[in-house]
C-alpha cells in the first residue's frame, strides 16, 4: 500500500520532468562551448595529425633518405617507396607516395623517421572528388612541405621537449 | 664422446669440438661475428665470451674445445656482462647509419645489438672514420662500419685464395683495405658480401635498391654453370633484385660463384624481348603470340618438304622440359638437325656415337682426391665451385697438374704445369699417355710411338697412379679444341692406364641435360655442319648465333643466307632483326619452372620466381603450343613436371673409347677460350659483370 502511494506521488509530481529541465536550463545559460566550423575552428595541439609533408634541410636538400622505416611501420601500407643511389651516391627516393585513402593517421610514420622528414601537419582541410589525387606523389609532399615548413618547425619545436 | 653441461642441459660432443659448435648444435644460441663454420677460427671480436666453471675469466666460445665435465653458462651474469661490455665497445665506434646501410634489417650486428646493446650511448668522444676502398663493380665497401672481425681477410686467403684484403694497424687505427691498388679478381668475390656480419662490404648493384624485408624469397638453380649450385632468387614487385646462395653442403656448400650471383642484372636488362615481332615485308611489326606462332607454323610448313634444311640450335642453359620439348617437336617435324653443341668445333667423335659430359666423382667427393690432372681448362673461371673442391684437396697435399695452351693464374699449388703453347696440345698430352703405357705397359697403343715422353709426362702418370683417387677433367679449351676428339682418346688412355676417373666437365648448366633429353644430330648435321651448309631454315633456342657460337662469323654468316630464321629470344637486339624472321620472347630461369641436370647427374627442379618480362612466356609452354598447332601428338601437357616425367629415365649415352681409334699426325692445334662473362645472354648484359677485369682480360682467341 505505501509503494502504492509512493509511486503515485511519483508519476503526478512529474519530479524527473523538473530534474531533466534544470539540468537543460543550467547549460542553456552557460557559456557555449560549440564551435560554428568553417567559421570559427578549435585550437590544434603541435602534435595534431593531419596532411602528411616531407620536410627539407635549411640548404634545400631533402631530408628523406630512403630508409623505408616509415613504409615498414605503416601499419595500413599506405606508403610506397622506391629507392636508388643518386649521382652524388646518397641513398634518395625515386618514388615516395602516400595513399591518402589507406593513411589511418596513426602518426607512426613520423614517430618512426630517424630524420624527421615525413611530418604530419596542422592540415586537415583537404577533400578528394576522385580517384587519382589522393596519392600523395613525393613532388606534392615536398611541396606541401616547403608551403608550411615554418609551421611545421614551430610545432616540433613546441614537442621538442616532451620527447 | 664427452658430455658438457651448457645452461643445465647436458649435450654430447666429440672431443676438442669447439664450445659454440657443440651449443649450435643443441640450439643454445651464442653470439658471435668473427666465428664462421667455414673459415678458421680467429677469436678476436669477442662477442661469443661464456663462463665456464673453473675459469677465472669468461672464455670465447668459439676457441674453447669442449671437455668431458664441463659447466658452462651463457645467459649468467658474468657472461651476460661480459658480452655486453664487448658490444658496447663494438658500438663505440660503429657509426649509427642504419637508416642508409643496406646490411639494415639482415645484420648481425643489429641483431646482436637487440639483445645486448643498451638503449644509450655512454660514449661522447669522437668516431674514427675510415676511408672506403674501390673494391671493383660488385662489392661496395664502407669501411667505417667495419668491425675488424676479419671474416673477409680470411676467406681471401683461405677460400678464394688471394691476398686481396688484408688488415693494418692495430686496435683504433686497424684498417681492412685492398692490399693492392687493384679490384677484387676473385670469381667467388661476392661471397664476401655474405660473410661481412655488417654493412661494410655490400653488393654494388643491388645497391640502395630495396630492403631486405621487402624481398620475396624463392629458390632456384644457378643457371651459368654446370655446378647447379643452390640459390635463392629474391624479388620485390616481380622483379629479381638479387640472387644469394642457398646452403647445399654437397654442391656449393655456403659459396656461390660471381657469376651466379650478379648475372641477374641481365634479367632486368632493358634489351630483353617483351613482345612478339614478326618481319613482313622487310618491316618488323610488334604481333600478338597467336598471330606470331601461326607465322612460324605458315613459315615452316612452307619449308618443311625439304627438312634436311632445317637446322635446330639450342642453348645447353636451357632448361630440361625446354630441350626436351624442341627436339620433341624438331623431330615431329622431321628435323634430325639438332645440336646444342654451340662451343665445340670437333664433331668426328660423333661417328662413334655421344659421350655425355659429367663429373664422375661427386661434386663433395672431389676435394678427398689425391691426384687431378687437368686438361685444356682454366677451372678457376670456367667453374669456381668446382676448383674451389680442388683447392681443398690440394691445400690437403693432393698433386694438381695441368696441360694447358697456356699458363694461367690458379690459385693453389700446381704440382707440374704443362704449356704447351708451340701449339703442341695433343702431343704434349699424347706424351702424358706414352708415359701412362711405358710404365704399366700392359696394352700396346702402337699410334703413341712417334711420341717422345720427358720426366714432367712420367711424373704426372706416377702421381695419377699412385693416388687412391685420382680425376682426369677436360675443360672448356679442351672441349672448343679442333682436336677435341683426339684429346678425349688419349685421355681415356691416361685414364684407363693408370686407374683414374675421366671427366668431360660439362659447362653450361644443362650440357648433360640436354645429352640426357637427346638435343643431339642423331641422324643430322651437327653445329658446324648446320653452319657451313648453307641451310634455309633455322630455329634458334635461347642463343644469339653469333655470340654463342665459336664459330661466331659461320654462324652469322648461315643466318644471314637463311630464307627463315626463328629466334626463340630473350633479348632483343640489332643483328638479331637484320636476319630473323620472327622473334618469340621466352622467359628467363627466374621466370619459369624446369630442371637442371647438374654435373654430378642430379635433376634439380624449381619453380618460377618472378612473371616473365612483358609479353614473355615460359619456353615450354610455347613449344607445346607449338606443337598442338602442327597437330604433333605429345603436346598435351599442362605442368612442366608432366613434361619432366617423359624425360626421369632416359640413358645418359656413352662411348667405348677402346674401340676408338684416333691419327696423331696433323693434329689441328687451333683453340677458343670462351670469357667467363661472355657465356650467355644474360651474363653478357649484366653491366657489373662486364666491368671486372675478369670480362676485360684480354683474352685469345685464336684459330
Ligand atoms: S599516419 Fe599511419 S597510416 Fe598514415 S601513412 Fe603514416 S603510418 Fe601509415
Ligand atoms: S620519410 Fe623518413 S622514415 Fe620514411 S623513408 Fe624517408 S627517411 Fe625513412
Ligand atoms: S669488412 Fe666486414 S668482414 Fe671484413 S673485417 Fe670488416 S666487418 Fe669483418
Ligand atoms: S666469435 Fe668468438 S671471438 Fe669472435
Amino acid at each position: 500500500m505505501v509503494k502504492f502511494i509512493k509511486h503515485q506521488v511519483k508519476t503526478f509530481g512529474l519530479l524527473e520532468l523538473f530534474k531533466g529541465l534544470a539540468l537543460t536550463g543550467k547549460y542553456l545559460f552557460k557559456k557555449k562551448i560549440t564551435v560554428r566550423y568553417p567559421e570559427e575552428k578549435t585550437p590544434l595541439s603541435p602534435r595534431f595529425r593531419g596532411h602528411h609533408a616531407l620536410r627539407r634541410y635549411e640548404n634545400g636538400e631533402e631530408r628523406c633518405i630512403a630508409c623505408k622505416l616509415c613504409e615498414a611501420v605503416c601499419p595500413a601500407n599506405a606508403i610506397t617507396i622506391e629507392s636508388e643511389e643518386r649521382d652524388d651516391g646518397s641513398r634518395r627516393t625515386t618514388q615516395y607516395d602516400i595513399d591518402m585513402f589507406k593513411c589511418i593517421y596513426c602518426g607512426f610514420c613520423e614517430e618512426a623517421c630517424p630524420v624527421d622528414a615525413i611530418v604530419e601537419t596542422r592540415v586537415f582541410e583537404y577533400e578528394f572528388h576522385e580517384r587519382g589525387p589522393h596519392i600523395m606523389t613525393k613532388d606534392k609532399l615536398l611541396a606541401f612541405g616547403d608551403k608550411h615548413e615554418e609551421q611545421i618547425a614551430a610545432d616540433r619545436a613546441a614537442d621538442a621537449k616532451y620527447r | 664422446m664427452v658430455k658438457v653441461e651448457i645452461n643445465g642441459q647436458i649435450v654430447e660432443a666429440r672431443e676438442g669440438d669447439m664450445l659454440i659448435d657443440v651449443a649450435d648444435e643443441a640450439q643454445i644460441s651464442i653470439p658471435r661475428f668473427c666465428y664462421h663454420k667455414k673459415l678458421s677460427i680467429a677469436a678476436n671480436c669477442r662477442m661469443c665470451l661464456v663462463e665456464v666453471e673453473g675459469a677465472w675469466k669468461p672464455l670465447p666460445a668459439c676457441a674453447t674445445p669442449v671437455t668431458d665435465g664441463m659447466k658452462v653458462h651463457t645467459k649468467s651474469a658474468k657472461a651476460i656482462a661480459a658480452q655486453k661490455s664487448v658490444m658496447e665497445f663494438l658500438l663505440i665506434n660503429h657509426p649509427l647509419d642504419c637508416p642508409i646501410c643496406d646490411q639494415g634489417g639482415e645484420c648481425e650486428l643489429q641483431d646482436v645489438a637487440m639483445d645486448y646493446g643498451d638503449d644509450v650511448s655512454r660514449y661522447t668522444e669522437a668516431k674514427r672514420i675510415v676511408g672506403d676502398r674501390d673494391a671493383g663493380s660488385l662489392i661496395q665497401t664502407d669501411m667505417t662500419r667495419c668491425i675488424h672481425c676479419t671474416r673477409c681477410v680470411r676467406f681471401g686467403q683461405e677460400v678464394a685464395g688471394m691476398m686481396e684484403l688484408g688488415a693494418t694497424g692495430r686496435s683504433e687505427w686497424m684498417e681492412i683495405g685492398t692490399y693492392i691498388e687493384k679490384s677484387i679478381t676473385s670469381e667467388m668475390s661476392g661471397n664476401m658480401i655474405d660473410l661481412c656480419p655488417v654493412g661494410a662490404l655490400t653488393s654494388k648493384p643491388f645497391r640502395y635498391s630495396a630492403r631486405a624485408w621487402e624481398l620475396k624469397s624463392h629458390n632456384g638453380i644457378a643457371p651459368h654453370d654446370s655446378m647447379g649450385s643452390n640459390i635463392i632468387v629474391h624479388s620485390k614487385d616481380d622483379e629479381v633484385k638479387r640472387v644469394v646462395p642457398r646452403e647445399n653442403e654437397s654442391i656449393n656448400e655456403v659459396w656461390l660463384s660471381d657469376r651466379d650471383r650478379f648475372a641477374y642484372e641481365g634479367i632486368n636488362s632493358s634489351e630483353r624481348l617483351t613482345a612478339p615481332q614478326i618481319k613482313q615485308n622487310g618491316h618488323w611489326i610488334t604481333v600478338d603470340w597467336e598471330t606470331a606462332l601461326q607465322f612460324v607454323v605458315d613459315g615452316l610448313k612452307a619449308k618443311l618438304t625439304n627438312s634436311e634444311k632445317v637446322g635446330v640450335l639450342a642453348s645447353p642453359s636451357a632448361t630440361l622440359e625446354e630441350l626436351h620439348l624442341l627436339q620433341k617437336l624438331a623431330r615431329g617435324l622431321g628435323v634430325e638437325n639438332i645440336d646444342h653443341r654451340l662451343r665445340q668445333t670437333d664433331f668426328s667423335m660423333d661417328v662413334n656415337g655421344y659421350q655425355t659430359p659429367s663429373l664422375q666423382t661427386s661434386i663433395d667427393a672431389i676435394e678427398k682426391s689425391d691426384s687431378v690432372l687437368l686438361i685444356g681448362s682454366y677451372l678457376r673461371k670456367e667453374l669456381p665451385i668446382l676448383n674451389h673442391r680442388i683447392r681443398k684437396a690440394a691445400l690437403d697435399n693432393a698433386q694438381v697438374h695441368v696441360v694447358n695452351p697456356m699458363s694461367f693464374d690458379f690459385n693453389y699449388k700446381l704440382a707440374n704445369e704443362i704449356i704447351a703453347d708451340q701449339d703442341n696440345l695433343v702431343s704434349q698430352l699424347a706424351a702424358v699417355a706414352k708415359a701412362a703405357v711405358e710404365i704399366t705397359s700392359e696394352n700396346e697403343q702402337a699410334w703413341l710411338d712417334d711420341i717422345e715422353v720427358s720426366d714432367v709426362h712420367r711424373q704426372i702418370v706416377q702421381s695419377l697412379k699412385a693416388a687412391d683417387k685420382a680425376e682426369i677433367m677436360l675443360g672448356q679449351i679442351a672441349q672448343s679444341h679442333a682436336s677435341f676428339a683426339r684429346l678425349q682418346k688419349i685421355a681415356s688412355v691416361i685414364a684407363q692406364e693408370t686407374g683414374a676417373t675421366l671427366n668431360i666437365l660439362p659447362m653450361a648448366a644443362n650440357d648433360l641435360g640436354a645429352h640426357v633429353v637427346n638435343c643431339l644430330p642423331q641422324k643430322g648435321k651437327n653445329v658446324s655442319q648446320m653452319l657451313n651448309d648453307k641451310l634455309s631454315v633455322f630455329i634458334n633456342y635461347g642463343i644469339e648465333p653469333e655470340f654463342d657460337c665459336v664459330e661466331s662469323q659461320a654462324a652469322l654468316n648461315a643466318m644471314k643466307q637463311a630464307d627463315f630464321v626463328v629466334n626463340f629470344a630473350l633479348f632483343d637486339s640489332a643483328s638479331q632483326r637484320e636476319y630473323a624472321d620472327v622473334l618469340l620472347p621466352i622467359a628467363s630461369f627466374a621466370e619459369t619452372a624446369g630442371t637442371y641436370v647438374n654435373a654430378n647427374g642430379l635433376k634439380q627442379s624449381f619453380k618460377m620466381a618472378v612473371e616473365p618480362k612483358g609479353e614473355a612466356k615460359a619456353g615450354w609452354k610455347v613449344l607445346r603450343v607449338l606443337g598442338n598447332l602442327f597437330d604433333l601428338q605429345g603436346f598435351e601437357q599442362t605442368h612442366s613436371n608432366e613434361v619432366l616425367a617423359e624425360v626421369l629415365d632416359n640413358d645418359q649415352p656413352q662411348i667405348d673409347f677402346n674401340a676408338v681409334q684416333v691419327e696423331l699426325d696433323n693434329a689441328d692445334e687451333s683453340y677458343h677460350m670462351i670469357s667467363p662473362y661472355a657465356i650467355d645472354g644474360i651474363v653478357r648484359r649484366s653491366p657489373s659483370l662486364q666491368a671486372t677485369p675478369d670480362a676485360n682480360a684480354q683474352l685469345t682467341l685464336r684459330g
